[in-house]
């Protein structure tokens, strides 16, 4: 037997995860350089999936198939296609950055009792997010997909309510209720869509008999599972109810602005870059390739909320006074174009959407941080206590308009491609759609620029006169993401070619042609 | 004097009685039942003779090895094949033997034994007058508040009768599920009911509330017991027969000779739906199923606290057990009838349970609202009358009596001045000064609200796929829902326990002794395996779904 690759890449993490809890409370620096190694060697497994990956060959790879609940038709099965390994390549690259800039986020206030230990706790969580995430990506078995899809709440929920983001307005008291009103507000939301999708899985077990998707978008195909229209619609919309929710799509959303604003920067790049991927991925992977009728059958409500989400994410961010409260706004409008590029049914909107949920990942990563070493020296949050940075943190303030920038998607930065795609795929087949999409550009332009025009330009601000430069430890969390964007932005092939097979396989689930004129996808 | 002799006027000789049929008895296929009642009746003559001082070494000495010896018994019988490939009718008919019976008294025999590591716990208090004392009131006899009270507290009695009355509960409850006809089902219902009347009145601390919750379960009690008998009494002017495999017979419409009476009250189909709807009333009272739930939350909150967790697992796993024998042996005839009915109990069961939490703010309320739902959940199951829903019953009651009792055990350990703390406004900020205890307490949590990687999603899955392919979609449905519902007030306890700041005059955790520690480990390692590798035991759950008849 060859070595699970797969496995290990969950695996390490999980184990790291409970090797840092376990860390002696004194020892709180060991503890961090440790979840950071487990974090880089998780790293070094991701690209060694990547580089064993062949995007010609089969489209799943690497797989591993072993008899797990055989009572439930369950197996433990994980494979990846382009899709998956892109966005696992994406999570694994994030987590070090994230663990870096959370460095001081969890040091403890005040001592508590002798055996409370934030830091451990803190740093154990974001590997066992990693842990769960990884593994939602690499599962083909619908069963084991839902069981991490459901559990990574667990600990994202403890990152949330556990650990809020000490700029905080109000007091301590007030801090603490809103934190746990966040953390409670993500769960429910969460735990609702996900009960709601177990009984669709419950569903689909009993018309299907077994939970390995590629035996069901087989038997799909082949015509030897017949599902009855409504039946196929119900599960659909059970799967993509809890999708939707995780992603968000509006009208689900109003957790995500919630959750961030009250999180640490780093949980808010963990939650927004990493955790809602797996909604849009799943949407993708499940939605698609089990109830492809159904999903023809609901696009055009589907892309309908989309366009609700660009427009309406974006409105909100322009009259946001929270920094991070404005990322979040943003990343709903973002949402919306990787939602709408999966259900325009081209091939270069899904790829385009695939591409912007990698890209998303990088430059919400880029910009959060930034904002989250900004905030760290202010101590708040409000856009209005900001003004002048620029001339005594220059560095700090030229990396947050390259991240702002990527977030407005400028020509020559990553997400530009990406959004190119998403509304070349949508206006090949819902010109309409694709016409008032192009408005969310225009919104995100708005956002970025006086976001940056406010907290960066005009006159230096007594409160911000003596604030210091990026350390070296935050140079180091934000330079390869600016080198990425950049990087991307010219040269995105290397991603594109990992993509577009796995996304011709998944539009031939669908059975959906392009449209004519055939556009090559980012050559 | 022979027969002849008192013949007189008045009366006639009775024919000469030859000699009476000795009932065949098979000890060994009893055996689990009768090791366990040898060792109450003996613990009953260890209160009598064995000096006050070594009483409870030997009391749990011998409850120990009881339930050891009992569950090595039940382990072979089953390796006998009595769960798999044969069944037995035990005791001139009385007993069933086969799976779903072998399964439930394995698994009540297990929790029996974690339940009574809780009973036995005696370092939670500060000692008393230089004597350890555990949950239960120095003596039960004595008027709460009185002098008698105080001299029997500054004497150091303890109660050791809960071990034989805990015996006796569990050999009432090993053989509700395992009844063959109803009037063994009757006796065993009052065998391990009575006693547990008892435990619930001997908390050592709120006496009187703990009394007060006693007279409730015990009138309520004898009210169902009342209705059970009733509806025994109909089924067999019904059938004319206590057996299950008769009445089975009768309502199928197969027996094999009608003799006149017989065919005259086979017609009458009150005497059949009200005499069975009158029994399964008796059985939904024992599982706290809506509308006859009424008890359940001021038992659990009154009992001493290691009673409600035992009670709370092991009542529900026996009632279960005999309502499924009921339902699936004796009433499959009925089916058509009784489903839509238990549908409707189901569905109030599960959303009832789950909103009614909401508001709770005592912790022991709360698990009993939440031990409500999640009968909703069992029966879920119990409507699917597929072998499936039998297996999938029989597994969630497994994983769900472990998960009970080291949650129970668990708010023993959270005490202040006035012993256990269980008003949800004292757990605040438990995870700063105990981050362990309250983990445990998470992760019991999670399971009861069923979290995947736990017991907890591992038996809801089953019963819900059960239900569903069962026909029962809608339950599924409703039973996400109050799911959903239910995640609400587990989480709110989490929240309080690691999010909220911890009181200055909050509550202390105990360190516990080895036994309450043993309870809790078991319980998360129960929660677990259960959760992650659930296979093994469903698939003894799938070979024990069978019933003989």
């Amino acid at each position: 037997m060859s070595f699970p690759l797969l496995t290990a890449t969950a695996v390490l993490p999980a184990v790291g995860a409970i090797a840092t809890a376990a860390v002696p409370a004194a020892r709180r620096t060991a503890a961090k350089w440790l979840a950071l190694l487990v974090s880089l060697a998780t790293l070094a497994l991701a690209i060694t999936v990547l580089v064993r990956f062949d995007p010609d060959g089969a489209r799943y790879q690497l797989t591993e198939s072993h008899a797990w609940i055989a009572d439930f038709g369950v197996r433990y099965e994980l494979g990846v296609d382009g899709i998956g390994v892109a966005l696992l390549a994406l999570t694994a690259l994030l987590i070090p950055f994230i663990i870096l800039a959370g460095w001081h986020d969890a040091d403890p206030l005040e001592t508590g009792s002798r055996r409370w230990r934030p830091t451990q706790g803190f740093f154990a969580l974001i590997l066992a997010v990693e842990a769960m995430v990884i593994i939602s990506f690499e599962a083909t078995d619908v069963f084991l997909f839902y069981i991490f899809f459901e559990a990574m709440l667990i600990p994202m929920y403890f990152l949330i309510g556990g650990f809020g983001d000490r700029a905080h307005a109000g007091s301590d008291e007030n801090a603490a209720a809103q934190r746990s009103y966040a953390a409670v507000k993500f769960l429910l939301y969460n735990l609702v869509g996900g009960l709601i999708m177990l009984a669709a899985v419950i569903g689909l077990y009993v018309v299907a008999g077994n939970f390995s998707l590629q035996e069901i978008a087989e038997a799909r195909a082949n015509g030897t599972l017949d599902m009855a229209t409504n039946t196929e619609r119900w599960l659909f919309l059970g799967f993509f109810f809890a999708f939707a929710v995780k992603a968000p799509l509006w009208p689900l959303h109003t957790w995500l602005p919630n959750a961030m604003g009250e999180a640490t920067a780093p949980v808010a790049v963990l939650i927004t870059a990493v955790v809602d991927k797996v909604g849009t991925f799943a949407m993708l992977r499940f939605c698609l390739q089990l109830f492809p009728e159904a999903s023809k059958w609901a696009t055009p409500a589907i892309l309908v909320l989309a366009l609700i989400s660009i427009v309406y994410g974006a409105l909100l961010a322009v009259g946001q006074r929270d920094i991070k409260r404005l990322v979040a706004y943003a990343s709903i409008s973002h949402f919306g174009f990787i939602i709408m590029g999966i259900f325009a049914m081209t091939s270069q909107g899904q790829s385009g959407a695939t591409l912007y949920m990698v890209n998303h990942g990088i430059s919400t990563a880029a910009l959060m941080l930034v904002a989250g070493f900004l905030i760290s020296r202010r101590g708040s949050r409000l856009i209005a206590d900001y003004g002048g940075v620029q001339k005594v943190a220059p560095v700090l303030a030229g990396t947050f308009l390259i991240g702002g920038l990527a977030t407005l998607s400028l020509p020559g930065l990553a997400p530009f491609v990406s959004e190119f795609l998403v509304l070349v795929g949508t206006f090949a087949r819902y010109p309409v759609i694709g016409i008032i999409a192009t408005f969310g550009i225009v919104l995100a332009a708005l956002y970025t620029l006086v976001l940056y025009q406010r907290t960066m330009t005009g006159p230096v601000k007594p409160e911000v006169s003596a604030m210091p430069d990026l350390r070296m430890r935050e140079l180091v969390v934000v330079a390869p993401l600016v080198v990425l964007l950049i990087f991307l932005g010219v040269y995105p092939k290397p991603v594109t070619d990992i993509v577009n097979p796995a996304v011709k396989s998944t539009m031939s689930d669908v059975h959906k042609k392009d449209p004519k004129p055939e556009v090559e996808a980012a050559k | 004097m022979s027969a002849v002799a008192v013949h007189s006027l008045w009366t006639t000789a009775a024919d000469p009685i030859s000699k009476i049929d000795a009932p065949k008895i098979e000890y060994g296929q009893l055996s689990p039942t009768l090791i366990v009642v040898g060792a109450a009746i003996i613990g009953v003559l260890v209160e009598a003779f064995v000096p006050r001082k070594s009483r409870y070494y030997a009391q749990l000495f011998v409850s120990v090895v009881a339930l050891c010896a009992a569950f090595a018994a039940v382990v072979a019988l089953a390796a006998d094949g009595y769960a798999t490939t044969k069944a037995g009718i035990a005791a001139m008919g009385a007993i069933a033997v086969d799976g779903p019976a072998l399964f439930l008294q394995g698994t009540i025999l297990l929790a029996g034994l974690v339940g009574l590591f809780t009973f036995a716990e005696r370092r939670l208090d500060p000692e008393t007058h230089g004597s350890r004392v555990d949950s239960f009131a120095a003596q039960a006899a004595s008027v709460p508040g009185s002098d008698s009270e105080k001299s029997a507290v500054k004497a150091g009695f303890t109660t050791t009768e809960v071990f034989p009355l805990l015996l006796f509960a569990i050999a009432g409850m090993l053989i509700f599920p395992a009844a063959n006809d109803l009037l063994t089902l009757f006796v065993a219902l009052e065998v391990f009911s009575l006693p547990l009347y008892l435990l619930c009145a001997l908390a050592r601390r709120k006496r009187l509330m703990s009394q007060e919750a006693a007279v409730k379960y015990f009138l309520l009690g004898a009210f169902a017991s009342a209705f059970t008998l009733f509806g025994i009494a109909l089924l067999y002017g019904y059938a004319g027969s206590v057996s299950y495999g008769t009445i089975a017979r009768v309502v199928d419409g197969t027996v094999a000779t009608v003799d006149p009476a017989l065919a005259d009250t086979m017609g009458n189909d009150a005497l059949l739906l009200i005499g069975a709807a009158m029994i399964v009333m008796g059985l939904l009272f024992k599982v706290g199923a809506v509308p006859f739930h009424m008890w359940t939350p001021d038992v659990y909150q009154g009992a001493p606290t290691p009673v409600t967790g035992f009670m709370a697992a092991a009542t529900k796993v026996a009632a279960f057990g005999a309502l499924l024998r009921i339902l699936y042996v004796v009433l499959p005839g009925l089916r058509w009838d009784w489903r839509p009915v238990m549908w409707a109990v189901a569905i109030v069961t599960m959303l009832g349970g789950a909103i009614v939490a909401i508001t709770q703010t005592d912790i022991k309320r709360l698990l009993a609202y939440s031990s409500i739902a999640h009968a909703g959940f069992i029966l879920a199951g119990v409507i699917a009358t597929t072998p499936d829903g039998v297996s999938s019953v029989l597994f969630y009651l497994a994983a769900y009596s472990f998960v009970t009792i080291g949650a129970f055990a668990v708010v023993t350990l959270v005490r202040d001045a006035g012993g256990e703390a269980t008003h949800l406004s004292k757990w605040a900020g438990l995870g700063r000064r105990s981050p362990l205890v309250a983990a445990v307490f998470a992760v019991f949590l999670l399971a009861f609200a069923g979290i995947p990687l736990t017991s907890g999603f591992a038996g809801k899955f089953a019963v819900f796929k059960a239900a569903a392919e069962g026909g029962a979609a809608p339950l599924v449905v409703v039973g996400v829902i109050s799911s959903a519902i239910a995640a609400f007030f587990y989480i709110r306890v989490i929240v309080l326990m690691f999010f909220s700041e911890p009181r200055p005059e909050g509550p202390t955790v105990a360190v516990p002794s080895p036994l309450t520690m043993t309870a809790i480990a078991v319980g998360v390692a129960v929660t677990l395996v259960l959760g992650v590798a659930p296979q093994y035991f469903l698939d003894l759950a799938n070979q024990a779904g069978v019933f003989v008849r």
